[in-house]
């Protein structure tokens, strides 16, 4: 029973964890390569989320939803990219900061004004619905083991994407060395725009599939923000595999950490008060996990050589 | 006849640095004597930078020992050596761009007296930083640009401003790297004959490019390539010695 | 000296102290206690300038400093009114001088161990760790239901001060007002001291510093708690100015907000954040009357100050800064 219940919070965590991860290689793919601090991530990710539940009201599919949220952001990206972003690529790291927490305040004002103030809902394609048997007897959504699958798949085709073809060569390239690729022959403004389109497309695969267990609605894309945020500050920005890896530990320790820590206080306090503080230290967790990890190494756990 | 043992103030002994593959300093031994101008010359490439960031302490050594002033600096962090005397220039120069140079040197007296934590009396109102500062920006003759922010001095003027810094420090020791770089033919005579007085009060470690200012200025001379030091010795013995000769000068002298 | 800037800054002040005044005459208390919040996240911006400004150090977690002494103001003000015990024996004061002692101290420990940790890292993972630790604390507040959880606390009545009626909005303004040109005081004479100018200088040029023999990292951490010490006394003030605190005051997007604020004043400029907050307040105020939608607009304002108009509005009212 128990064994069971963990296993079913270790998935929960793990698709928490996939969902950061397409949060954070975004990011971190977009610091990397132009060195740009985007706080406006949070809202492509509720552009994604309102296309699909959006267009699957019309159209009802969730499917082409999907793809309608992948379109939408990576648009909403480029326009922001060629309208905003680029100018702000030779700014300082407050510049960046607030331009791109004025467009949180515009995305975000913007779509209520478009959708209302009501949340959106976008159900679960028929095919995910569903449930299947863990081991220990309990259930589990078809839909969330969809997410860690489609999450795997995702981070795989971005490690073929990045390490395989010519588009990650000159990601690379312009990782290492800005000058470098200009030299060779690469247009960087068009590669700029295409780097932060792509990471707005996963910020929007993202908010589209969460949407179908949450609700879609302004301002979801903050806490996803802040958490992805976390995850690249541990893995080390710019850093791909950090990501990864600090987005499956953010995940799993913050779900865990919600089920196991209540729990754990028992041993020490009354039960009235066990969950109030154990709820209380779970919801800082990952915080402090940071705050350890940073205190030992300040550039996180792979720091990118050539930072 | 009098045997006293001069100390060096600065013995660099064995010193190693690797960056992956590569070993940028290759146990380089190296000391600096009072009253000394000892030039440190090398092909680019040659890790001269990577030594100084060591001496200064932006870098740490992988293994080797630094003493300076008598103890062993080498796990200090730049400030805490520059506190006991290393005052340095930098190849391109780095000064606090918005403040005045006055204000540059201000910085760098509050430093010597002591502490930066006093909080209440206005810096633009205590006279003894103020004073103190003017006497170390006349000796560099920078009185009449006092006032100008440093981002708007020229090139050479920098330099001079960066050497004000370092007199404000009483530095023990003189690390110059490349003062000369970017001067015309008439600053670098001046900064020649102004490093040449300097000497007297405390020792230079000169890197240098310039081999007219460096055979004008240098008690000695050590030759770094490929990390190593291939020779040390007086201008004449370096300026013979062939294995120099091959690896770097052959084609100044 | 009478120069521009300063005369823009006197002007300021007596704008500020003015407003009120007339309100109060024409019996238009609303506009008091628009001026008490000018007043109040001035000098809350007043604090994170002396980190942001002066030492270059840009924190987007300040919202934590404001919220914890906003807290401060509202535990002990719950405590004194119910007489449950808080710590040690003490159950609450309704003293505003005692309550902003507390806030200060508490805002000034947290943020010494925020900066103990921050301060290791720069540049980009400094603004992002600043963020996640003011998370922590607002996810804390949220989920800590003895004092009201998500939902906030409210302050029954106003906290008192010896001599004063603090109830009555002009009042409450005079207090706000003293403390927020106190705190500008404070301000100059720090930016203008030693440290100040160690400070600075860590900002233009952190190796300088440490070539002349300063550690930037203690001078920071010094401007740092500093800084975090005067917004958290604006938190308790703010407190006290709503009778109600709640996890919003620790939001990340109140940190936002302060920064916002001293960019739209003039980032470093002693009168900066009044500036700024007065524009701020006047927007909200204007364009919220106009439209509801008034923070998409705010958005695009402050797209165009950061794009176009980087000297903010002391920029273009006093022209550029001068440093001494």
């Amino acid at each position: 029973m128990t064994i069971a219940l963990a296993l079913e919070q270790l998935l929960n965590g793990l698709q928490l964890g996939v969902m950061l991860f397409l949060m954070a290689a975004g990011l971190t793919l977009i610091f990397g390569v132009m060195g740009l601090i985007n706080l406006a991530h949070g809202s492509l990710y509720m552009v994604g989320a309102f296309a699909c539940a959006t267009v699957a009201a019309w159209t009802g599919s969730f499917w082409i939803g999907l793809v309608a949220s992948l379109v939408a952001a990576a648009a909403a990206g480029a326009i922001v990219e060629l309208v905003v972003i680029r100018r702000l690529y030779d700014r300082d790291h407050l510049d960046q900061v607030l331009a791109t927490f004025a467009l949180i305040l515009m995305f975000s004002e913007g779509t209520r004004w478009l959708f209302g103030s009501f949340p959106l809902y976008l159900d679960i394609p028929p095919l995910l619905q569903g449930a299947v048997g863990l081991p220990g007897g309990t259930e589990y959504p078809v839909y969330r083991l969809a997410i860690i699958a489609a999450g795997a798949l995702v981070a795989f085709g971005l490690y073929m994407l990045i390490s395989r073809t010519r588009l990650g060569m000159r990601i690379r390239a312009g990782e290492s060395d800005r000058e470098m690729i200009g030299a060779l022959g690469v247009d960087i403004r068009t590669l700029y725009t295409v780097v932060f389109a792509l990471g707005a497309a996963l910020a929007g695969f993202a908010g589209a599939m969460v949407g179908a267990i949450q609700s879609v609605q302004v301002g979801m894309g903050e806490p996803v923000l802040i958490l992805a945020f976390v995850v690249i500050v541990i893995g080390g920005i710019g850093s791909i595999k950090g990501a990864l890896l600090g987005a499956l530990l953010v995940g799993v320790t913050d779900t865990m950490g919600r089920f196991l820590l209540p729990k754990l206080m028992l041993l020490f306090v009354p039960p009235a008060q066990a969950g109030m503080i154990g709820g209380a230290i779970a919801s800082m967790l990952i915080y402090i996990v940071m705050a350890v990890i940073l205190a030992v190494k300040p550039r996180g756990l792979f720091p990118p050589a050539h930072a | 006849m009098d045997k006293v043992m001069v100390e060096p103030v600065l013995q660099i002994s064995n010193l190693v640095k690797n960056f992956g593959a590569l070993r940028a300093t290759d146990g380089v031994t190296l000391d600096l004597r009072p009253g000394e101008i000892h030039a440190l010359i090398g092909p680019n490439g040659a890790g001269k930078s990577t030594l100084i960031h060591q001496i200064c302490g932006t870098l740490r050594q992988d293994s080797g020992s630094i003493r300076f002033a008598g103890q062993d600096v080498g796990a200090l962090t730049v400030a805490e050596r520059a506190r006991l005397g290393l005052g340095r220039t930098f190849q391109v120069s780095s000064i606090a761009p918005e403040f005045s140079a006055l204000r540059n040197v201000m910085l760098a007296v509050q430093a010597k007296e002591g502490s930066s934590f006093r909080f209440f009396k206005p810096v633009m109102r205590d006279k003894s930083l103020i004073d103190t500062a003017m006497a170390m920006l006349e000796r560099v003759g920078l009185t009449a640009r006092a006032r100008v922010p440093a981002a708007e001095l020229s090139h050479g003027e920098r330099r001079q401003l960066e050497i004000a810094m370092a007199l404000a420090l009483r530095s023990r020791t003189f690390l110059l790297d490349e003062p000369m770089a970017g001067m015309g033919p008439e600053g670098s005579k001046s900064l020649t004959r102004f490093l040449d007085g300097l000497r007297r009060e405390a020792p230079i470690l000169l890197v240098e490019h310039d081999m007219d200012a460096v055979f004008a200025l240098a008690d000695r001379i050590s030759v770094l390539v490929y990390g190593r030091i291939i020779a040390t010795g007086p201008v004449e013995e370096i300026r013979r010695d062939p294995a120099v000769r091959t690896a770097y000068l052959g084609d100044h002298a | 000296m009478l120069t521009r800037e300063n005369l823009v800054n006197l002007i300021l002040a007596l704008g500020l102290l003015a407003v009120p005044l007339a309100a109060n005459a024409l019996g238009q208390p609303f506009y008091i206690t628009l001026a008490t919040r000018v007043a109040i996240l001035a000098l809350a911006a007043t604090g994170l300038n002396l980190a942001l400004g002066v030492g270059g150090l840009v924190s987007f977690g300040h919202a934590a400093f404001f919220g914890i002494g906003g807290y401060v103001a509202g535990i002990v003000a719950a405590h004194n009114f119910s007489g449950d015990p808080l710590l040690f024996g003490f159950s609450g004061t309704n003293q505003m001088w005692i309550i902003w002692i507390v806030a200060v101290a508490l805002a000034g420990l947290v943020g010494l161990a925020i900066g103990v940790i921050s301060l290791r890292t720069s540049g980009v993972y400094f603004i992002m760790i600043t963020l996640a630790f003011a998370q922590m604390v607002y996810y804390f507040a949220v989920s800590w239901p003895a004092y009201g959880g998500e939902d906030g606390l409210s302050i029954l009545v106003r906290n008192q001060f010896p001599g004063v009626m603090t109830m009555v909005p002009l009042n409450y303004f005079l207090i706000c007002y003293i403390i927020l040109l106190l705190g500008i005081a404070l301000f100059a004479i720090l930016r203008a001291s030693r440290f100040g100018a160690a400070l600075q200088a860590a900002r233009q040029n952190e190796v300088r510093v440490a070539t002349v023999g300063i550690q930037p990292y203690r001078i920071r951490l010094t401007g740092f708690v500093l800084s975090a010490m005067i917004t958290g006394l604006a938190g308790a003030l703010f407190a006290d100015l709503n009778r109600f605190v709640s996890p919003s005051m620790l939001s990340w997007h109140m940190s936002g907000e302060l920064i916002v604020l001293i960019i739209l004043g003039g980032t470093g400029r002693l009168f900066g954040p009044l500036a700024g907050a007065a524009l701020y307040v006047a927007f909200e105020y204007a364009l919220g009357g106009v439209t509801e939608r008034w923070q998409f607009f705010l958005g695009l304002i402050l797209l165009l100050v950061v794009l176009f108009a980087r000297g903010g509005l002391l920029g273009v009212l006093a022209g550029k800064a001068r440093h001494g």
